[in-house]
């Protein structure tokens, strides 16, 4: 079986956002890049039905040599090889188009990509990566068995969860669930020294022109100092909220 | 055309679906279009009520009543294309963003997601969306003829309804999907987190999950969501469903109450949305009364059964 794990490249959660002094992108000074959240769980999975079913994990990135540091994070991690797509993505349909040339290129029978990246919080890139395949889709996937061709997977709805079944080939977008925290694998020392021989190879582009892009960017305004109300006085924040905040 | 996704959850508008309706009529107004709402499968209430959120159009289309991202894409791409619509509106649920991605890609569309505001232009779409976990704020401009609007449920509001009607036509098609539904579970009573106006959310000072009883309580009097912190959800004290933060759910009430809770950059950046922020805990220097509105500081063991209290006696009155 190959897998492809679809990685976005981003700022740590801890990451204090800024943005260039004429607002058009974000401020990348300081800030320390990670492997997106949601797909660190995409990628566990991936490694756990690799040992499970056989076969190989590719990661891809569409970025410039910035998201390298990335992907050999993700080879260390167990990741058999990496490939790079080689530009500077400013919109999510033009990801999904790049990364749809690249499946189509390689063959694969899975896609795992993350609900969503916690950079510009899209979470369009799978959907759209699944319509150009034509390939089913699930997303917010909180589990996933397959047998053969067929792939059982749990879908996280609002309030609830469904069973879904698909066949495979197929995309899916998970979140935290898919495997658990404490099944996240981080990497060890032979880990990282075996990710410097793994392959990491850039690629060109296909062309896909972008459908979108940001006129700029700017930080919420700062919130006003909390008021504090005595703890004995819990009537006070019961009319607050009702005569000023008027929210009961 | 303004098309608007009007998403049903058994046979019933969801609350986001009279805030979707609201924006695209408002959308259609600034531009002179019409704002035409398309329901999928058995809907109870007359669909023709969406008028009274502005759509003048209902076209309700029959032969599917479970949702599934490709037969509800194509279904609603085709009649996109047949409308030559210019946005489509969709509210950004569960089933919402699982839809947007597909949808915009057989609907030729771009696709602009998490939107907290109307458009400030039309030609080309202009519009404000929320990045970076609510730490920055993005002007998107569409480079397509037509773009997939995601809304930040809640963001926005629905208005008053009006008593106007919508023309309804009805259609029955075939719907092709790729995957197959079986069964749902869905929590009976709860109020789904991203719709829901006013959230309770406690965290690790709870001490355990025997301690959630006054937290549920508290909820029931305010017919409030209920939610947690990370660490919460990652021990098992509640469910995955209910961890809000950055890697959870982000959420946009009217009214945040967080409780035991210290405010981490992770939390915060998937409450930070909540228009007031009231924070109980017992450390003066927990970080989450920097992000709040109103602030309690006090053991949550003996301030939220008071706070119910008194809830409960104003809101008798
Ligand atoms: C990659 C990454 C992603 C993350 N994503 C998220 C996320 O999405 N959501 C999230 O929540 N966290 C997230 N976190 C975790 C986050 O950093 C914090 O660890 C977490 O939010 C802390 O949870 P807490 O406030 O419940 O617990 P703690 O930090 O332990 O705080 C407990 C608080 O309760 C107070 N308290 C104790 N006893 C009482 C009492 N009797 N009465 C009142 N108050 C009391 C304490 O003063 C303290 O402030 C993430 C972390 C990482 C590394
Ligand atoms: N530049 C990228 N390169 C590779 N995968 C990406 C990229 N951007 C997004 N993805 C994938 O799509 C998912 C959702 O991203 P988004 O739609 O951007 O929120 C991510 O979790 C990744 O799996």
């Amino acid at each position: 079986m190959k897998i492809l794990v679809c990685i976005s490249h981003v700022p740590d959660t801890t990451a204090k956002i800024n943005f260039t002094s004429d607002s058009s992108a974000l401020d990348g000074n300081g800030i320390q890049f990670v492997i997106n959240p949601y797909d660190e769980f995409g990628l566990t999975k991936a490694l756990q039905l690799k040992e499970k079913h056989g076969g190989t994990v590719t990661v891809v990135t569409y970025g410039d040599t910035r998201v390298e540091q990335t992907l050999r994070k993700a080879l260390a991690i167990g990741a058999d090889d990496a490939v790079r797509l080689d530009g500077i993505p400013t919109d999510p349909m033009q990801v999904a188009g790049e990364l749809a040339a690249h499946v189509q290129s390689a063959g694969y029978d899975l896609v795992i990509c993350g609900q969503e990246s916690i950079d510009y919080n899209g979470g369009i890139v799978p959907g759209a990566l699944a319509a150009h395949l034509d390939w089913a889709f699930v997303n917010a996937c909180i589990g996933l068995t397959l047998e053969g061709q067929q792939a059982d997977c749990l879908r996280e709805m609002d309030g609830g969860k469904e069973a879904v079944k698909a066949t495979l080939p197929m995309v899916i977008a998970g979140k935290k669930g898919l495997v658990e925290e404490s099944e996240l694998r981080i990497p060890n020392m032979r880990g990282i020294m075996t990710a410097r021989t793994k392959p990491l190879i850039p690629q060109p582009l296909a062309g896909t022109t972008p459908a979108s892009h940001p006129a700029s960017f700017t930080k919420p305004a700062p919130k006003a100092a909390v008021q504090l109300i005595d703890s004995s006085n819990l009537e006070e924040l019961v009319r607050r909220l009702h005569e000023e905040a008027k929210v009961i | 055309m303004v098309l608007i996704f009007a998403e049903t959850w058994n046979g019933h508008f969801k609350k986001s679906t009279f805030e979707a309706v609201r924006y695209g009529a408002q959308c259609a107004t600034s531009q002179g279009s019409k704002a035409v709402a398309i329901v999928v499968g058995p809907c109870a209430p007359p669909v023709e009520s969406l008028g009274a959120y502005g759509a003048t159009h209902v076209i309700h289309l029959h032969g599917s009543d479970r949702f599934e991202p490709f037969a509800f894409a194509a279904a609603i791409a085709a009649v996109a294309k047949e409308h030559d619509a210019t946005h489509i509106i969709v509210s950004g649920t569960a089933n919402g963003k699982a839809l947007a991605g597909v949808l915009a890609s057989k609907a030729s569309a771009s696709a602009i997601s998490n939107i907290t505001a109307l458009p400030t232009g039309f030609a080309p779409l202009t519009v404000q969306r929320s990045a970076f976990s609510s730490k920055g704020i993005e002007v998107c401009v569409s480079d397509a003829r037509c773009t997939v609007m995601v809304l930040v449920p809640n963001a926005l509001g629905a208005g008053a309804a009006g008593s106007d009607t919508a023309q309804v036509e009805d259609r029955h098609i075939s719907f092709e999907g790729k995957s197959h539904p079986g069964d749902a579970q869905v929590a009976s009573g709860s109020i789904p987190l991203p719709e829901a106006e006013r959230v309770i959310s406690a965290g690790r000072g709870m001490k355990g999950p025997e301690n959630w009883g006054m937290i549920e309580e508290l909820a029931t009097v305010l017919q409030a969501g209920t939610a947690c912190s990370k660490p919460v959800s990652d021990i098992g004290w509640r469910p995955h469903s209910e961890h809000v933060g950055q890697t959870g759910i982000q959420i946009n009430p009217q009214l945040y109450i967080a409780i035991g809770i210290s405010g981490a950059i992770q939390h915060l950046a998937g409450v930070s949305g909540s228009k007031t922020i009231v924070v109980i805990n017992n450390d003066p220097e927990a970080p989450f009364f920097k992000a709040a509105d109103y602030g309690i500081i006090g053991d949550a063991f003996d301030v939220v059964p008071r706070l119910t209290q008194a809830l409960k006696a104003y809101l008798s009155n």
